[in-house]
């Protein structure tokens, strides 16, 4: 990465996307004919819902009353006195999108996505999940609403999982086992967009990440851009200016993208993306799509994917369900390629340290997939200036993950000061 | 930018058959599946057997627009270790036997993945002579078009039944070859009922120009192609039929290429009644 800042058109919201649904070379709409008249209604749902006062006026009531937003800005203090050093150090400020109703972000979209599929007349509702904290989300919003729900969900995620399974089934959701390929979130993805091809019609798709077609990138963004509003006024209000990092974990992305998105213009706050790196980079069982992928099409996007030689997709590995994909939103790999924003990468065993400082430390267990966020402060911390102002999204909390915590640290727990 | 439609070895095909009075049959199958000799061996009885083009496809990791039976076919095909390139190769072994156009069916990333120009250099010096890209969007399949063409490979372009007309009149007249017309609101795999909407697209779409139209997706036997060739249809196409046909013989220890052979013969008699 060259050291120059992007220049200000690259960074103009206004051409993220452009016309054509790219983000640069990355994007587009790869997807079977059958369903470009769906994305195209969508599209054109989403412009006018956004212009319309009684949608947002709806969609903000909702988030305030049922989601519980504004979420706080939280100063982790024994966490920023963790990485304190002699002359000082940065101070850690915790985005709690783990407080949100269901637990993570993810209800953000969900709920906007529902109430896009209610304008549009569209009663039956899909969705991929793999830690299924996008499942619950997606089932507690039809659950509200009296929509049909399916979820596809792969059969190993299933495994991992299984409270989520049942919190699905609670709210009333058919989760739908799906056992191609590798049983995890590529599987289900794939699987949701066959649904959608055959019952385009009758169903909206309520994709879950910053990932697929054109406008899904777009969307998804934007019913999670809150997050990154919120920080901004709840910045100025705790320290009077614009924070100077940003840091999230990276999936698909859509947590990250988030925070970060009324930022990117801004640029003296930078913007770091944490991906999973699973065993390690080098063992080749990662997740580590910007640090590692190369230019391809998955689900529907040109954006960087792990895949082989051939151009087979790869199979992705990370000890959260959440991360473990092998492609990434076509919008980071836009921000990463123009050098907006910064991507790293944490290991299984990095992430699992991390969780249990932040537990420790702050009485807080986040989700497994947050934890490579907080994994990261390890590297960075040490390179800050005393008085750096650090966000992190805390995007969800860690219930769902205990019990896979639990497998592989069993009596190794470590102390606090370990 | 669009190319002059000039006599292809598709389009030819297309014109003889028109000239009979005859429906094309074309039947798929997915390379390597179970391997590539059998592949081989397979093109050359649906041709014995009546085929007048075939589709052939590579194997992908994510088929987003197949049902159960192509995804498994697949799978198969990639865990023998097929590959685009040992596709190709096979295919290049068969040059001056396989005499029918052959269509090669790839998904978008294993083509962009060699890039739109050493992928159309090297399928049409292996003797395809068409092109089938499902996930491509119509704006970049704009743009492989003319690199397809310039080595003599049709780019054929995919209509569905939810197409509105208007984008219907552009993919038809940027496709090349003949237009393939998506039977069914959904994947591939056969289905019980064809959507009788589909009779009247036809007709809509032959109306929009000369390009010949092949109906597929969803025909299951010799039934619903004749009821495709009396839609108006200039070809039907049979995947999945064919695919699970192939792939029932081979567990059941009997001959896939046997098998392969006598289905196409049957639907060549039904479409000849």
């Amino acid at each position: 990465m060259t050291s120059t800042l992007p220049n200000s058109a690259a960074l103009d919201a206004a051409s993220r996307p452009n016309g054509l649904g790219r983000f640069g070379r990355f994007g587009g709409q790869y997807v079977p004919e059958t369903l470009m008249p769906a994305l195209a209604e969508l599209e054109a749902a989403a412009a006018e819902a956004w212009q319309d006062k009684a949608f947002t006026d709806r969609l903000n009531a909702l988030l305030r009353d049922y989601v519980g937003r504004p979420s706080p800005l939280y100063e982790a203090e024994r966490l920023s006195e963790h990485y304190r050093r002699a002359e000082g150090g940065p101070r850690i400020w915790l985005k709690r999108e783990d407080l949100n109703h269901t637990g993570a972000h993810k209800i953000n979209n969900a709920l906007g996505q529902a109430l896009l599929a209610l304008r549009m007349g569209k009663k039956r509702i899909i969705a991929e999940t793999g830690a299924g904290q996008h499942g619950v989300a997606t089932a507690t919003v039809c659950a509200r609403f009296g929509l049909e729900c399916v979820i596809y969900m792969g059969a190993e995620d299933m495994r991992r999982q299984a409270l989520n399974v049942f919190r699905m089934r609670l709210l009333g959701a058919t989760v739908q086992p799906v056992t191609a390929g590798t049983a995890t979130l590529k599987d289900a993805t794939s699987e949701a967009i066959r649904d959608w091809v055959t019952n385009v019609e009758s169903t909206h798709y309520i994709l879950g990440s910053v990932a697929g077609p054109h406008p899904y990138p777009m969307l998804v963004r934007d019913f999670h851009a809150c997050i990154g509003r919120e920080t901004r006024q709840q910045c100025h209000d705790a320290f009077g200016r614009l924070p100077d990092v940003l840091l999230a974990c990276v999936g698909g992305g859509s947590n990250a993208m988030g925070l970060f998105h009324p930022f990117v213009a801004d640029t003296s706050v930078r913007l770091i993306g944490v991906e999973a790196a699973g065993e390690g980079v080098a063992s080749g069982r990662h997740a580590a799509t910007i640090t590692e992928g190369r230019t391809g099409v998955l689900h529907g996007a040109m954006s960087l994917l792990l895949q082989d030689g051939d151009g087979q997709v790869m199979e992705a590995h990370s000890i959260s369900a959440g991360l473990d994909y092998p492609g990434v939103g076509p919008e980071h790999s836009y921000l990463r390629e123009i050098g907006r924003a910064e991507y790293a990468a944490v290991t299984d065993t990095q992430a699992l340290d991390a969780l249990q400082r932040l537990s420790q430390l702050e009485g807080i267990i986040p989700a497994l997939e947050t934890a490579h966020a907080f994994a990261w402060l390890e590297s960075l911390c040490p390179t800050l200036a005393p008085g750096t102002e650090v966000v992190i999204n805390l995007s969800g909390r860690g219930d769902k993950d205990v019990n896979t915590v639990a497998e592989r640290l069993g009596d190794q727990l470590k102390p606090a000061d370990g | 930018m669009t190319v002059a439609p000039g006599s292809t070895a598709i389009s030819s095909r297309f014109a003889g058959l028109k000239q009979q009075g005859r429906c094309a049959l074309m039947p798929f199958l997915t390379a390597g599946d179970p391997d590539l000799a059998t592949t081989s061996a397979a093109l050359l009885a649906l041709q014995a057997n009546g085929a007048d083009l075939v589709e052939l496809g590579i194997p992908y990791s994510d088929p987003l627009a197949d049902g159960p039976v192509i995804q498994a076919a697949a799978s198969r095909a990639l865990e023998v270790g097929t590959t685009p390139a040992s596709v190709l190769e096979m295919l290049a072994g068969l040059k001056g036997e396989l005499t029918m156009p052959l269509v090669l069916f790839t998904y978008s990333n294993p083509l962009l993945n060699v890039g739109m120009e050493r992928f159309c250099a090297d399928a049409a010096a292996a003797g395809a002579a068409g092109l089938v890209v499902p996930d491509l969007p119509l704006e970049e399949a704009e743009k492989l078009s003319p690199i397809a063409a310039a080595q003599g490979l049709d780019l054929v372009l995919l209509v569905a039944p939810t197409t509105p007309a208007e984008r219907m009149a552009r993919i038809a007249a940027a496709s090349r070859g003949f237009t393939y017309m998506v039977s069914v609101t959904g994947v591939t795999g056969e289905r019980a009922q064809m959507e009788s909407r589909v009779a009247g697209l036809v007709g809509q779409l032959k109306a929009m120009g000369p390009t010949p139209v092949a109906v597929g997706f969803g025909i299951s036997g010799p039934q619903q192609a004749i009821e495709v060739r009396s839609w108006g249809a200039d070809g039907a196409i049979v995947g999945s039929a064919l695919v699970k046909r192939m792939a029932q013989a081979k567990a059941d220890g009997g001959d896939p290429v046997a098998t392969a052979g006598a289905f196409c013969a049957e639907l060549r008699a039904a479409l000849d009644s």
